[in-house]
């Protein structure tokens, strides 16, 4: 307890006090307006109100010398489970009413290493355990903070997790014996959960109109179907073959639904001309591959044929590794399908900005905007760049210079060193299926789940 | 009878008409190559340009003007830069083909002590991640079992070749895992009693096939001095050998500060020749190491810091911090799949302190070295194995392209599945109609 007040009162300090920031003479790269050289950025209260070459700064703004330096927007990561405290709700192939914003964690420490890899901002979401998941939280990155509320992107709009292939076949299907144990059975666990949803919000628009006398039973899971249905929920949806991202774009026409991100979709690839035509994104790794069947028949190249298909597309990282460094995996898409240095940065700001609708306050350099910023010493896109600074709405989050060991936060002040831990080698410890994989090695998990789902019932 | 012979003939006529039928598969060409005007990157004795002539398998000449002999393939490279082909000093390749089909997984053999299971009988030499592995330069890698405390004898491998013959550059170690007392994962909640209780159990196990080692070792001497014939079926015992007799270092996998106090103890007990492998804390004993003289194997580098109270960089600046003790270091992925992110990880040990010429040889020379084949691999020098690759710049650098690799003196195609599937779908027909 001591010790993390101790922390904690050497960490506020330092980062609250400004939001006003002179950025001086930096390489800009805007990544939606070109490249600035020697140019400055003037921050006003947590926004960009000027980027012009020789300004001075106001009484009261702290005075960032970048010379030599590439000034980049925050990196925006469209898949992540960091800052959570739980990822799966694996409890039912339909989970649209559970929400991971319920569960931020605002001190884990992996928040502090992705902001000294330059990213500003994350989409925490739900895991891939269920055909529909939970909703999930867009975040900025404000370490420092102990309130989880000051993580959440205010006005940034609502998304939920969905997941096709091997994760709810493996968790329903042969984890708890239902449905789905195939891809027929995933598309048909959709189709349901939106027809139930028309029929829920029917009966509700019949008791508005006085049709019927008493009120239909209110229930979050068709209002949070319902709302997706309505337009007003993005999803964000775990996908990898080609054939199921053809199937969900299917039933999404027959119910009316757009707005979709398709994630990982490994073999998006194959689908780009149908992806583009759908109006639907892409959040890909930059080269992962190979760790389970589905993903067998990967290309590097992914992003770069999306992209020259015209999809909208983002690197993410689904990884506390990763996200250190999305600045290099977004670079991979030079080696693999030479991108240009605006398609390749586009990929890790603007592009994932568009793909969570937060695109007018993030993702770019431009007045008006938020002032997230990632400062490079040398270009991002270079493999031997090494950040900087890292500003989430012009407060200094990360400074390489201003780095000491009582940053991270120790939770056990009786230990010089806190837990060591081997190389988790398995990605889906710490990714989609975070909380799942080590369940589904036990005996014990199938009737463990057989027994939970049949509480659901019974209640 | 006769009509199937017919028909088999008519197969052979057809084939022999069309031969591009389907897939036009790429081959590996053969021959005396000279490379002009390359800017060479050698490692051993510095940059320089100049030419560089491949000839049955090695490098016949290497200098600023080399005469061409007859039947040369001619290959320009002004503006291009040659470097020796990079070895990943620890990897899983070829061990296993997707990760969760556990049929596929041929690393990890049941039982404890299993040293004699044999990586080089195991690796696919047709397994899809090799020729992903090798267009990103890196030529060579050491394929490894893991899993137990003894899981196995790993293989220094090229990454082209249709046999384990072919490919083996004529090294293997045997591994051993020295008893953790880290945790396996967040899932890991046994309390800190049981975690000392199983090293410690785990160490008294260790002890017990050491001494059993050294017994074997003494007999299995004894009988030969005395000209015996010694009948045996001990191939656990056998593996060991070499190693109890001081010919071969043992690789042994230890990654924490106190692990690693633990096994300099062990070994200096043991009177062993050692290579440190993993060893994720060395910065915390460096000093330690040097001392005792070890080489370490380390990485991947591109890793989280294993303990939530590192600094974030800690993974990165490692590598640096232990060279800079003195230490003699080589570089791994410990990846299957991604192995071909090697020169990656080499590039951020470099910007975070080791800097690139230290980190080219911890990817070249220094794992040579280690494994014992420094005459034959790991820079470009007259009479080394012909692996090479041949770049638009820095092989380390994201956007670099490798434009040709050799391997054994073969000129290897530069493709692989990945590159197979963007020729097919960058502009798929048909399209959307």
């Amino acid at each position: 307890m001591s010790r993390l007040t101790i922390v904690l009162a050497l960490i506020l300090p330092g980062f609250l006090n400004a939001q006003n920031v002179l950025i001086k003479n930096g390489t800009i790269l805007t990544v939606t307006k070109g490249v600035k050289e020697n140019t400055d950025i003037l921050v006003t209260n947590g926004k960009i109100a000027r980027i012009e070459k020789n300004l001075s700064a106001p009484a009261g703004t702290s005075v960032i010398d970048a010379a030599g330096m590439f000034v980049m927007p925050g990196i925006i990561d469209a898949h992540s489970h960091i800052a959570l405290d739980v990822v799966n709700e694996a409890t039912n192939p339909v989970t649209a009413e559970v929400n991971v914003g319920d569960a931020l964690d605002p001190l884990d420490v992996s928040i502090y290493r992705a902001l000294a890899g330059g990213v500003t901002a994350t989409h925490a979401m739900h895991g891939s355990a269920n055909a529909v998941g939970g909703q999930c939280e867009t975040i900025k990155l404000r370490y420092g903070t102990v309130n989880p509320d000051e993580l959440r992107m205010e006005g940034a709009p609502r998304t939920i997790k969905f997941a096709l292939g091997e994760n709810p076949i493996r968790v329903h299907g042969e984890g708890n014996k239902i449905m789905p144990n195939t891809r027929m059975g995933v598309e048909q666990i959709f189709r349901n959960a939106f027809s139930e949803a028309q029929l829920y919000m029917k009966e509700w628009d019949d008791y508005k109109k006085g049709l019927r006398k008493s009120s239909p039973q209110y229930n979050l899971r068709s209002e949070t179907m319902a709302d997706i249905l309505k337009g007003n929920i993005i999803i964000h949806c775990h996908s990898y073959r080609a054939d199921e991202i053809l199937m969900l774009m299917r039933v999404l026409k027959d119910y009316n639904v757009n707005r979709i991100c398709f994630q990982h979709v490994n073999e998006g690839f194959k689908v780009a001309p149908e992806l583009a035509a759908f109006g639907a994104s892409a959040s890909v790794f930059a080269d992962w591959w190979a760790y389970k069947f589905e993903v067998y028949y990967s290309t590097a190249y992914n992003a770069a044929i999306l992209t020259r298909n015209g999809v909208v597309t983002s690197i993410n990282s689904d990884s506390e590794e990763l996200i250190r460094h999305l600045y290099h995996e977004a670079a991979k898409t030079q080696r693999y399908g030479d991108l240009t240095d605006e398609e390749a940065l586009a990929l890790i700001t603007i592009n994932p900005a568009k793909q969570l609708g937060i695109d007018k306050r993030v993702g770019s350099i431009e007045v008006g905007k938020d002032a997230d910023i990632a400062i490079f010493k040398g270009h991002p896109l270079s493999v031997y760049a090494v950040p900087q600074k890292t500003l989430v709405d012009g407060v200094v989050r990360f400074d390489i210079n201003k780095d000491p060991d009582d940053i991270r936060i120790d939770i056990n002040p009786n230990e010089k060193y806190s837990t060591f831990f081997e190389t988790e080698r398995n990605h889906e410890n710490s990714g989609c299926l975070k909380g799942i994989s080590e369940m589904l090695m036990q005996d014990s998990y199938a009737k463990f789940m057989r027994f939970k789902y049949s509480q659901n019932h019974t209640h | 009878m006769k009509h199937s012979y017919i028909y088999f003939s008519f197969f052979i006529f057809i084939n022999t008409i069309f031969p591009t039928f389907g897939q036009q598969i790429k081959k590996a060409e053969n021959g005396i190559f000279l490379l002009k005007n390359a800017t060479l990157h050698t490692v051993s004795s510095g940059t320089f340009i100049g030419d560089i002539l491949l000839k049955d398998g090695i490098i016949a000449e290497i200098g600023k003007s080399v005469n061409s002999p007859q039947n040369a393939k001619l290959i320009d490279c002004t503006g291009k830069h040659i470097y020796p082909g990079l070895i990943d000093s620890g990897s899983r390749l070829g061990l296993v083909e997707i990760d969760a089909v556990s049929v596929t997984n041929d690393f990890d053999e049941h039982g404890d002590f299993v040293p004699h299971m044999k990586a080089l009988t195991a690796v696919n030499p047709n397994a899809v991640a090799i020729p992903v592995t090798r267009v990103n330069g890196v030529t060579t890698v050491f394929a490894k079992p893991d899993g137990g405390t003894f899981p196995g004898t790993g293989a220094l491998i090229d990454l082209f070749g249709y046999s384990p013959e072919q490919m083996s550059c004529g090294s293997e170690r045997v591994i051993m895992r020295f008893p953790s007392t880290g945790r396996r994962g967040r899932w890991d909640r046994r309390t800190d009693e049981d975690v000392k209780k199983d090293a410690e159990k785990a160490l008294k196990n260790i002890n017990d096939i050491w001494e059993s080692a050294v017994q074997y070792m003494k007999i299995d001497s004894a009988s030969k001095a005395d000209n015996q014939k010694w009948y045996t079926n001990n191939p656990q015992m056998i593996a060991l050998l070499p190693i109890v007799k001081g010919e071969l270092p043992l690789f042994i996998e230890v990654n924490s500060k106190n692990d690693i106090e633990s096994a300099l103890e062990w070994v200096v007990d043991k009177k062993l020749k050692t290579v440190f492998t993993g060893v994720a804390e060395g910065w915390r004993v460096a000093d330690k190491i040097a001392k005792a003289n070890i080489p370490v194997i380390t990485g991947p580098i591109l890793n989280t810091p294993r303990r939530d109270n590192d600094r974030y960089d800690a993974s990165y600046t490692n590598p640096a911090k232990m060279a800079k003790a003195g230490i003699k270091v080589a570089l791994r992925t410990d990846n299957a799949e991604n192995t071909r992110n090697l020169p990656f990880n080499a590039a951020f040990a470099a910007a975070y302190g080791m800097g690139i010429e230290n980190a080219l040889r911890a990817v070249t020379l220094t794992p040579a070295e280690i494994f014992g084949v420094a005459d034959k691999y790991g820079s470009l020098d007259k009479g080394k194995v012909a692996n090479l690759i041949v770049a638009d710049g820095d092989p380390f650098e994201t956007k670099t392209k490798i434009e040709k690799i050799f391997i054994r003196g073969w000129s290897i195609p530069m493709e692989s599945r990945q590159t197979l599937l963007y020729d097919e779908f960058l502009q798929r027909t048909p399209g959307l109609k």
